[in-house]
């Protein structure tokens, strides 16, 4: 804890919060100095955006004492936290689609003459000064719903400029970006920084801490860890003081060794539900032994792929072949029974059934089966022995969990349960798409493993990810799909951060 | 000790009797606002149900379609459709089974089944075209089942008001012919031996002669039970609980979300329809009625399905306390002429109340968290 001094833009000192019996925030203490760029590190769910939510006035703290340049104050609603300078851009955006940018940043702010007659043209030169100031490229004209995510983010930094905020806190900005928007957003914190605005980032990504942060402070479950110079660390050591224990931020993988192309598709064409041909003549081969990657920006085709691959969207063209049998337009059934598990990136809405229990969310797919069910009644016992063997084998907690639902588990809890039940149905592919999303560093290790475990046993994997991190580590070929095609193809060797992020971004490769 | 009183008004059985409390809570303050002595009522409707023989045997025997329409209710809820259409499938029910009654007169062995199967079947396709329609056309269940309500109780006119069943002088059909009837002791009740022997028994009398005495009651228990199997026990059962609560799992499962629909509703409609049938084939007055409005054997079933908290064994005993107060009501009016309009107030506000009690669980686990917090301390 520093001494509270009018250096520090931002200080917060002795925070501690509950939701319930739970205490979210323990004694947390969080300084920030002036004009600088801090990141706030934590695992998911280890209370960074409490502390900010509390910071911008969404939750009041239940002890502890916040202090702005200097000054004791109290914030208590969003609105005050704004009129004293601070600004949010929350993860999931809150933009009005059918908008303008321009009316989107003015929104809630607007620049009235008497009457409340709006006075657009005050208000687009104050936000022109603020684009030229900062070098941000937008147009102000065009609408919300038309802009890429990366430009959606700009509108929000610009909304929170334009209400005069000095400290900005963003969470989790890159969730969301291609590699160059985030290059682009980096080059925007500098730039901000640059005219003395103080920036908070709140990341669960190193490597962007490195790039960007000057101080950064480290929350573990609700505790104040350290505040530490970004440059004394290196990512592992970040990483370490992030878990509390020693990881390894990468796999360990052995050299693959492919068999057989099992599962192939074919000059795959399927529309969406517009019409609009969304995947295009696409054409995959995975082997045995060999987790493909396939990485692409949201909203590129995946969505529809997997649905038809799923057997729940009709292919106009093409095939889809697995262990020589075309399986295209038959249906859900067919498809699982020919050895293809789904690991769904939404678990929550496609993966299980949250008000259901443990053990019936654990038999999904396995119900209609001996000794599941018995002349179409279901066996409670196999289906409480199965589940506690998969709570053992996979450490799910709390391990008695069988009969409650499963949505009062925690999420890496929900994947362990989800990861175990498809491992059972024992794949010959196992398609995973985003299956580490929202899980913590400890977590992500285990569903590393567990991708690596079955290509080792000569099973195919077929990895859709947002996260080129997640594809490059992980995969042994690397394909691109943009505008619902393969653009690319790469074996691990070859792939690179930049190529690939090039072709994602609809960018031509050499 | 206060932890353990806690939990146990955290139980849904005690939440319900909480809400079912406050009903009559609300009930009394509305007749003592509007002039009648609440006591007296209070006194009056407790007679009216537990101080006869008679009474309690008839609260029973006018339970079993509000039970059975209940349980249509809760199984297609279970599924995570709501099926507004038992009032259409209960009268459609009526309909055909008044039909084949009155047309046909086999042995009671092959009359009843034969009726009882009819009616069950029509229930089921009024079912079945709202779950075929949701299936097949996205067409939501509530608006085509409330219009096929509509059409039930056109039909049901034109059916009583048509000249080959219309009998003249009353507002309805012919009595069903009486081999398909359900009634017990029909023939032996109304026989010398019978008059003498029940004359003898006056409990017996007030039983078997006073009402129309007919085990659908357990007809209805039995179907309950079976509900509950096949909503927990069945794989069928599965797969409609998996298609309710969330149909894109489901779906992503294996699970064949559409076909299910179309199931559910079948089912459900076939439990509304065999409610509409026993009903008939139960009373005494086996006659299909020209409707001028809604019997709200179906609606009512709506209501027992929320305070059971869709669970089937629960209809059972929502589908009792529903009839206890309608039956009630009627007395009240005829004994002290306090308009029975009351018992749907207190109907509906227990049907409200069930709904808010669901924050008593919230309430007692907050409040459990806090002691922990205090004893952790």
């Amino acid at each position: 804890m520093q001494g509270v001094s009018k250096d520090y833009a931002v200080q917060m000192h002795g925070i501690t919060k509950y939701f319930g019996p739970l205490r979210v925030l323990d004694d947390v203490n969080l300084d920030i100095k002036k004009g600088e760029i801090h990141a706030i590190l934590g695992e998911n769910g280890a209370g960074k955006s409490t502390l900010m939510n509390i910071l911008y006035g969404m939750y009041n703290p239940d002890y502890g004492k916040i202090y702005l340049n200097g000054q004791e104050t109290y914030i208590g609603k969003p609105s005050a936290a704004i009129s004293q300078g601070i600004g949010m851009v929350h993860q999931h955006f809150m933009l009005v689609d059918k908008f303008t940018v321009l009316q989107n940043i003015v929104l809630g702010n607007e620049t009235t003459d008497f009457f409340g007659v709006l006075n657009m043209r005050k208000a687009r030169k104050k936000v022109i000064e603020i684009i030229k100031k900062y070098g941000m490229k937008v147009d102000l004209k065009e609408k919300v719903k038309n802009l890429s995510v990366g430009m959606q983010q700009k509108v929000e930094i610009l909304k929170a400029l334009y209400r005069g905020a000095e400290v900005l806190i963003l969470d989790e900005p890159t969730a969301v970006l291609t590699p160059m928007e985030v290059d682009e957003l980096l080059e925007t914190m500098q730039n901000l920084k640059k005219d003395g605005k103080t920036i908070i980032i709140i990341t669960h990504k190193l490597k962007e801490i490195k790039k960007s942060a000057e101080t950064c402070t480290i929350i573990r479950k609700g505790q104040f860890i350290d505040r530490v110079n970004v440059a004394d660390e290196t990512e592992q050591s970040l990483a370490e003081k992030m878990v509390g224990r020693q990881i390894k931020l990468f796999v360990d993988k052995k050299e693959m060794t492919p068999g057989d192309t099992i599962f192939e598709i074919q000059n795959l064409s399927v529309r969406c539900e517009r019409g609009i041909e969304t995947v295009k003549n696409l054409s995959m081969k995975i082997r045995g032994g060999e987790i493909y990657g396939l990485a692409g920006i949201e909203g590129n085709g995946q969505t529809e792929l997997l649905q038809c691959i799923l057997g729940r969207r009709y292919a106009d063209s093409g095939k889809i072949i697995m262990h020589g049998k075309e399986i295209q337009n038959t249906n859900t059934r067919n498809v699982l029974d020919s050895k293809i598990s789904f690991i769904h990136a939404d678990r929550h809405k496609y993966g299980c059934i949250l008000d259901m229990s443990v053990a019936d969310n654990v038999i999904m797919e396995k119900y209609r089966e001996k000794p599941f069910s018995v002349n179409g009644f279901l066996n409670h016992e196999e289906r409480d022995k199965f589940t506690k063997q998969i709570i053992e084998t996979y450490d799910v907690r709390p391990a008695k969990c069988r009969h409650q639902k499963i949505r009062n588990l925690s999420g890496g809890n929900q994947q362990k349960l989800v990861i175990g039940r498809e491992i059972a149905n024992n794949p010959d592919l196992l398609i995973a798409v985003q299956p580490t999303r929202g899980l913590d560093v400890g977590a992500i290790e285990f569903v590393h493993r567990m991708l690596v475990n079955l290509r080792d046993q000569g099973k195919a994997v077929l990895l859709i990810s947002l996260e080129l991190d997640e594809i490059l580590n992980l995969s042994d070929k690397i394909a691109v799909i943009y505008g619902g095609e393969i653009v690319g193809e790469f074996d691990q060797k070859e792939a690179d951060e930049h190529k690939v992020g090039l072709l994602m971004a609809g960018g031509k490769g050499e | 000790m206060t932890k353990n009183i806690a939990k146990f008004l955290k139980t849904n059985f005690m939440c319900t009797c909480i809400a079912v409390f406050l009903g009559f809570i609300v009930a009394c303050a509305i007749l003592l606002i509007t002039g009648y002595s609440p006591s007296l009522s209070m006194a009056v409707m407790f007679n009216a149900v537990f101080s006869r023989a008679k009474f309690i045997v008839n609260v029973i025997i006018k339970s079993t379609p509000i039970i059975l329409t209940g349980l249509s209710v809760t199984l297609a809820f279970k599924s995570g459709l709501f099926n507004m259409g038992a009032e259409g499938q209960f009268i459609a029910s009526t309909i055909a089974a008044s039909i084949v009654g009155i047309k046909c007169n086999f042995h009671p062995l092959i009359q009843i089944p034969l009726v009882i199967c009819v009616g069950v079947l029509a229930g089921a396709l009024m079912g079945g075209i709202v779950g075929w329609l949701k299936a097949k056309c996205g067409i939501h269940e509530v608006i085509t089942s409330i219009m096929l309500n509509w059409i039930a109780l056109y039909m049901c006119n034109f059916v009583a008001n048509s000249e080959m069943f219309h009998k003249p002088d009353s507002d309805g059909t012919f009595p069903i012919n009486h081999s398909g009837q359900t009634l017990l002791f029909y023939d032996w009740k109304f026989s010398h031996d019978g008059r003498e022997y029940l004359q003898a028994h006056p409990i017996l009398n007030d039983i078997i002669l006073k009402t129309d005495f007919n085990l659908n009651f357990l007809v209805a228990v039995v179907i309950a039970v079976l509900v509950w199997v096949i909503i927990y026990k069945t794989k069928k059962g599965y797969e409609f609980r998996a298609s309710g609560l969330n149909p894109d799992a489901a779906r992503n499962a294996g699970i064949d979300v559409t076909r299910n629909i179309f199931y559910t509703m079948l089912i459900s409609g076939a439990l509304s329809g065999l409610a509409g049938v026993l009903s008939l084939t139960g009373s005494s007055t086996p006659v299909l009625h020209v409707l001028s409005v809604f019997e709200n054997y179906g609606f009512n079933g709506l209501s027992v399905a929320l305070i059971a908290g869709a669970s089937p064994i629960g209809c059972i005993f929502a589908g009792l306390m529903f009839s206890a107060l309608i039956y009630a009501g009627q007395t009240l009016q005829s004994k002290i002429g306090t308009p029975s309009d009351i018992v749907n107030i207190m109907i509906g506000t227990i049907v409200f109340f069930v709904a808010l009690v669901r924050i008593i669980p919230v309430w007692v686990n907050r409040y459990l968290q806090k002691e922990e917090r205090k004893n952790a301390q």
